[in-house]
This record gives C-alpha cells, structure tokens and sequence, in this order.
C-alpha cells in the first residue's frame, strides 16, 4: 500500500495505491493521521484511480478521518472512483457524508464553494 | 476446492485473490470477479477479527463451482455469534473501538445472492456465499 499526499492551500490531497483492506488499513490510518496533525489542513481529497481494491475496512478509514476534518468544518472527496469501490462506498452510505466528482477541477471548485 | 490458512491479516489479500482465481473456471464477467473478492474479504476479515479476536487459529475457505453459479464457505473455530440477527445490521459493530464500519455483512448481502450463517458461541462461525452467474460457465457449460 503506497500512500502520497500534497497539500494545496487547505485541501489534502492523497493517492491511494494498492489494496485497502483490514489488513492495510492500520497504517493508512496511522499515516493519514499523523499529515492531519497539521491544523490547518480542512479538507482531504482522496485520489482513487490506482486503487485496486476496497472492502468495508476502508469504510471505516474514510469515516474516521472525516470525524477528524468535519471539526475543522472540512470535507472529504473522493475522486476517479473504480466500479468496485463504487459499489462498497454506496452499499455503505458513505456518499451521505462523502463527496464523489470525476476530476480534481471539480472536487477543488467544491470544496471552494463550501468555503465561500 | 479447499484452502486453509493461519487467521493472519496478510492473507486476506491471498483468500480473495485464490477465490476469486478458482471462480474464473466459470468465466464471470470484471463485476461478479469484483463482488466474490470483496465478499470472501468481508467474510476473512471478520474470522480474524471477531472469531479469533487476533490470536491464531485456522480459517478454511471450501469452494465448489455448479453450473452457473459458485458456493464458498468461509469457517472459523473462533468464539462464535451471540445474536447473528444483530450481527448482520448495517453499521452494528462489536468493536467500534476498532474503526470498524459494521458493513461487512451489509456489503456481503449485496455482493452475493445468498449469505447464511452459522455461528453458536464456542462452536465457531460458517459463512456460506453463493452468486449465481450471468454466464452460462466456461468448462462446466461443455458436455
């Protein structure tokens, strides 16, 4: 599991590539939340396209992080999002506090939206 | 086909991947491929997790192909379901300290075409999957 992020003004991005299971998802977790200690990080973006993989584990991965942004009034949006992943995140109810777009330029002008 | 493994999260991956190997005999579409990976991995996770709660015990996988449709058995000799009903809502978790979603029975139910289980504390747990495929089957559709 190979995890990248940058950060651009309030918004971190991250690239996900691998396989996110139980097995994963521990030092993902622990990855990401050791980027969020830097407070002024308010909204994540989670690049999906290289990610072979999810099962319910990463549900709750993505639900926790979302805990940690939504007190800093942010958001979480997932973008270039495969059939399979898809599915897990809507089986899940995910979308209800996820964003889903199928490019960055449209995830960014989200999230600049929210912030207006 | 029949595979047992130690209860160890690094296998998870080489469960679904070996089931989902074994169900391309019957020539399924990317999509079901994609749901008997992710429900074996539900099923896996949840012998490791709650069956045997981390500690190592065996976790055996039986699949059997039939005309248009696979059969998988997912069995652990951990502790057992209390209240497999209660198990098996959305968002019910035993251990939400663990981040844990409740969805794995969720997402199994809506991978496959039947989940049941069989689960009695201390007698272990027996997850059986079944999807029935839209192709006709590879090898087994030849006379």
């Amino acid at each position: 599991m190979q995890i990248s992020s940058h950060k651009s003004k309030h918004t971190l991005i991250v690239k996900l590539e691998g396989e996110l299971d139980h097995h994963t998802a521990d030092t993902v977790r622990e990855r990401l939340d050791s980027i969020l200690e830097d407070p002024s990080i308010k909204h994540m973006v989670f690049d999906l396209s290289q990610l072979k993989f999810m099962d319910s584990s990463g549900v709750g991965v993505f639900i926790g992080r979302y805990k940690v942004v939504s007190q800093r009034g942010g958001t979480v949006s997932v973008v270039h999002v495969t059939p399979q992943i898809h599915k897990v995140l809507e089986v899940s109810g995910l979308y209800r506090i996820i964003k889903k777009y199928s490019s960055f330029e449209e995830a960014l002008a989200g999230i600049g939206e929210c912030d207006e | 086909m029949r595979l047992e493994f130690p209860s160890k999260s690094q296998n998870e991956s080489f469960a679904r991947v070996t089931v989902a190997a074994f169900a391309a005999q019957l020539d399924p579409t990317l999509e079901e491929i994609a749901d008997i990976k992710t429900a074996v991995s539900e099923a896996v996770t949840n012998a490791i997790i709650h069956g045997y709660e981390n500690t190592i015990g065996i976790v055996t996988i039986i699949a059997k192909l039939y005309e248009g449709k696979i059969e998988i058995e997912v069995i652990d000799n951990g502790k057992g379901i209390e209240d497999i009903e209660k198990a098996r809502q959305p968002l019910y978790t035993s251990k939400p300290e663990l981040e844990r979603s409740g969805m794995g029975f969720t997402v199994m139910e809506t991978f496959m075409d039947e989940v049941e289980v069989i689960s009695a504390p201390g007698q272990g747990t027996r997850v059986k999957l079944v999807k029935y495929l839209k192709s006709t089957g590879g090898e087994l559709r030849r006379e």
